[in-house]
C-alpha cells in the first residue's frame, strides 16, 4: 500500500497532481457558472498552440503559453457576448483556430523534434523537483490572484448586468480571470495533459454544487474533491499501471457518480418521510373526528 | 461588451444641494451602435421619488441605466453632482428576470455583494459588513431568511433581497427596474410603501414599471416614454393622460378618476355596432377624464 511514496518520482507526481486538482476545481468553479464548461477543452488546445509558438519563437514556455491563453479566454469572452454566437459556439472557433495555429507552426518548422506527446496525455511520472517548483509557484500565483479578486469576480460570475453600477471594473476583472484561468491550464498541461484538463475544471465543482447551495461552501468542497482526486488518481495510477491523467479524471468521475447517489438517496428519503407524516397527520386527524 | 467608464464628457456640477444629482441634456444612448433612446432631457434631484412607464421593449431599463452611465453614448451630455469629490454611491435592483436563480448563494451572500468594497482584497465581509447585512435583512423583513438559497425565496422576497444588496452600502441613488413584477398586489403594496419610507429618509429613488393603476399612478413624479424618447415628465396627474398614454402605448386608453385615485384601462377592442352595457361615465362616484377611441 506505502509503495508509491517509497519513489520519489511518485511523491512528486502525487503533490503536483494535488495542487493541480485543487487549482484547477477552484478556479472551475467561477468557469462551471458562467456556463463555459468547454473553455477548459477549448482553451487546452488554444494553449498547445501557444506552447508549440513559445517554443519556435524561444519565448519561455509558462509565460508565451500563459499568455497566448489570456488572449485567447479575453477573445472567447468578446464573441460571446454577441446573442448571434454564444458561448459554445466561441469557445469553438477562438481556441480551434489557436490550436490550429500551433499546427500550423509545428508542421512548417520540421527542423524540431520535441515530443508534443507528452503536452497532449499528460506526463506526470517525467516530473522533476524543479517542475514542482514551477508548478508549486504558478498555484500560489493563481491563488492570490482569486484571493484579491474574490469579491468583485463573484459578484461579476453572479450579476455582470449590474456589476458596472455597483463600481466594478468589468474590463480588469475579466483581465484578471482570463490570465488566472490560461495559468491554470498552462500549470495543468504537464500534468494532465490538453485533452483531460476539461474534465479537472468541471468534475469538481459540478460534485461540489449537488452538495450544497451556499458559495464558500461550494468553493471549499470542490476544491477538496479537487485535491483528494488528484492525489488519489495518481497513488491508484500506480497499482493499475495506467497513464495517470486517466486516473485522475476517473476517480473525479467516480466521486461526481457517488455524489449524484448520495444527492438522489437524500431526496428520496425525504420524500419517504414527508409522505409518512402526511399519512400520520391523516391518521391523526380521523381519529380526531 | 461593458459600456468604457464615464469619459470627459462627463463634467461634474458644482455642490450646493439644490443642483440636480444627474442632468442629461439631449443624450443619446444605446448599445451596440443602436439607438435606444435620443434627444434625453432630465434632471434627478436630491429626494426625487421618479417612475419610468411606457410600454414594453420602450427602453425603460435603457434610461435606468444612461443616468449612471451604464450605455454608450451617442450624443448630448450627462452631467453628475460633484459629491463632495466622492463617487455618487448607487443602488441598483435588477429585473428578476434577469438574475440566474440557480446560482448557490444564500440571501445573506446576495446582500453582502453591495458591501464588496469594504475590505475589497479579501474574500470574507467584514464584521461590520455583516452586522449591516443582518440590519438590512431585519429592515425588510427577510433576516429569517438570511441562509436560504436565493432559489427558494418568493417573488416578493426575491425583490427584497435585492433591495438588501443595494441599501448595504447606503445608496443616496436607487435605481429599481420593475421592482413589483412578479409580485402579488399585497406586496406590491408593501414594496412601495418601503420605497416611500426610503424616499423620506433621503434616498433618491428612479424606478421603472408597467404597473400604471398600482404604482405608477401613486408615484410624485412620473417620466413617460415612446418613441424613443421622453414624451412627458411631471406629476402623475400630468403624465397619465389620455391623449399622451395613446401616443406612449400605439394604443387607445382610458383614464378614470375614482376620489383620489386614477386608473388607467386600455380600451377595448370593440366589434362595431356594440353598444356599451354600462358606461362608466353614467356612473356618480367616477370621474372619466378622457377617452380617446378611434370610433368616438
Amino acid at each position: 500500500m506505502l509503495e508509491p511514496f517509497e519513489f520519489g518520482f511518485m511523491q512528486r507526481a502525487m503533490l503536483a497532481a494535488a495542487l493541480v486538482g485543487g487549482i484547477t476545481a477552484a478556479i472551475g468553479v467561477f468557469v462551471v457558472l458562467r456556463r463555459l464548461a468547454y473553455i477548459g477543452h477549448g482553451l487546452a488546445h488554444s494553449i498547445f498552440g501557444g506552447a508549440v509558438i513559445s517554443f519556435v519563437g524561444g519565448i519561455n514556455f509558462f509565460i508565451g503559453a500563459s499568455v497566448w491563453g489570456a488572449i485567447s479566454v479575453l477573445m472567447i469572452n468578446l464573441a460571446s457576448r454577441r446573442p448571434q454566437i454564444g458561448g459554445d459556439a466561441a469557445i469553438g472557433i477562438v481556441t480551434t483556430a489557436a490550436f490550429a495555429i500551433g499546427i500550423a507552426v509545428i508542421s512548417r518548422a520540421r527542423t524540431f523534434t520535441r515530443d508534443f506527446e507528452a503536452a497532449l496525455f499528460g506526463e506526470i511520472l517525467g516530473i522533476s523537483a524543479q517542475d514542482l517548483w514551477i508548478t508549486l509557484g504558478m498555484v500560489a500565483l493563481i491563488a492570490v490572484l482569486l484571493t484579491l479578486w474574490w469579491k468583485p469576480l463573484v459578484f461579476i460570475t453572479f450579476d455582470r448586468a449590474v456589476a458596472g453600477a455597483y463600481g466594478i471594473s468589468i474590463n480588469r476583472v475579466e483581465a484578471v480571470f482570463a490570465f488566472a484561468l490560461a495559468a491554470t491550464v498552462v500549470a495543468s498541461l504537464q500534468i494532465l495533459g490538453v485533452t483531460l484538463i476539461a474534465a479537472a475544471l468541471v468534475i469538481p465543482p459540478v460534485t461540489a454544487r449537488l452538495l450544497t447551495d451556499s458559495f464558500p461552501r461550494l468553493f471549499l468542497v470542490a476544491v477538496l474533491v479537487g485535491v483528494l482526486t488528484g492525489w488519489l488518481g495518481v497513488y491508484l495510477s500506480w497499482f493499475v499501471d495506467v497513464s495517470s491523467g486517466a486516473t485522475v479524471v476517473l476517480t473525479q468521475t467516480a466521486v461526481f457518480a457517488l455524489a449524484l447517489t448520495f444527492e438522489r438517496l437524500l431526496r428520496l428519503r425525504a420524500r419517504s418521510g414527508a409522505r409518512r407524516a402526511e399519512r400520520l397527520a391523516g391518521l391523526e386527524r380521523a381519529l380526531s373526528e | 461588451m461593458p459600456p468604457d467608464p464615464p469619459d470627459s464628457k462627463e463634467a461634474l456640477l458644482p455642490d450646493p444641494l439644490s443642483d440636480p444629482l444627474i442632468e442629461l441634456s439631449d443624450l443619446a444612448v444605446g448599445y451596440d451602435g443602436e439607438v435606444a433612446l435620443r434627444r434625453l432631457n432630465l434632471s434627478v434631484h436630491r429626494g426625487d421619488l421618479i417612475g419610468i412607464v411606457g410600454p414594453s421593449g420602450c427602453g425603460k431599463t435603457s434610461l435606468l441605466r444612461a443616468l449612471i452611465g451604464e450605455v454608450e453614448t451617442y450624443a448630448g451630455r450627462s452631467r453628475r453632482a460633484a459629491n463632495g469629490g466622492a463617487a455618487l454611491r448607487i443602488g441598483y435592483v435588477p429585473q428578476v428576470e434577469t438574475v440566474d436563480w440557480n446560482f448557490p448563494i444564500t440571501v445573506e451572500q446576495v446582500a453582502l455583494l453591495g458591501a464588496w468594497r469594504e475590505r475589497r482584497w479579501t474574500p470574507w465581509a467584514g464584521r461590520r459588513a455583516r452586522r449591516r447585512a443582518r440590519e438590512v435583512l431585519r429592515q425588510l423583513g427577510i433576516e429569517p431568511l438570511a441562509r436560504r438559497p436565493i432559489r427558494a425565496l418568493s417573488g416578493g422576497q426575491q425583490q427584497r433581497a435585492f433591495l438588501a444588496r443595494a441599501l448595504i452600502s447606503d445608496p443616496q441613488l436607487l435605481l429599481l427596474d420593475e421592482p413589483t413584477s412578479g409580485v402579488d398586489i399585497k406586496t406590491s403594496h408593501e414594496i412601495l410603501h418601503e420605497l416611500r419610507e426610503l424616499n423620506a429618509a433621503g434616498v433618491t429613488i428612479v424606478l421603472t414599471t408597467h404597473d400604471l393603476n398600482g404604482v405608477a399612478s401613486h408615484l410624485p413624479r412620473l417620466i413617460c416614454l415612446g418613441q424613443r424618447t421622453i414624451l412627458a415628465d411631471g406629476t402623475a396627474e400630468q403624465v397619465l393622460q389620455p391623449a399622451l398614454l395613446e401616443r406612449s402605448y400605439g394604443q387607445p386608453m382610458l383614464v378614470v378618476k375614482r376620489g383620489p385615485e386614477t386608473y388607467v384601462l386600455p380600451v377595448p377592442e370593440e366589434a362595431p355596432g356594440a353598444h356599451h352595457e354600462h358606461d362608466p361615465a353614467a356612473d356618480d362616484d367616477l370621474t372619466v377624464i378622457g377617452r380617446n377611441h378611434p370610433n368616438a
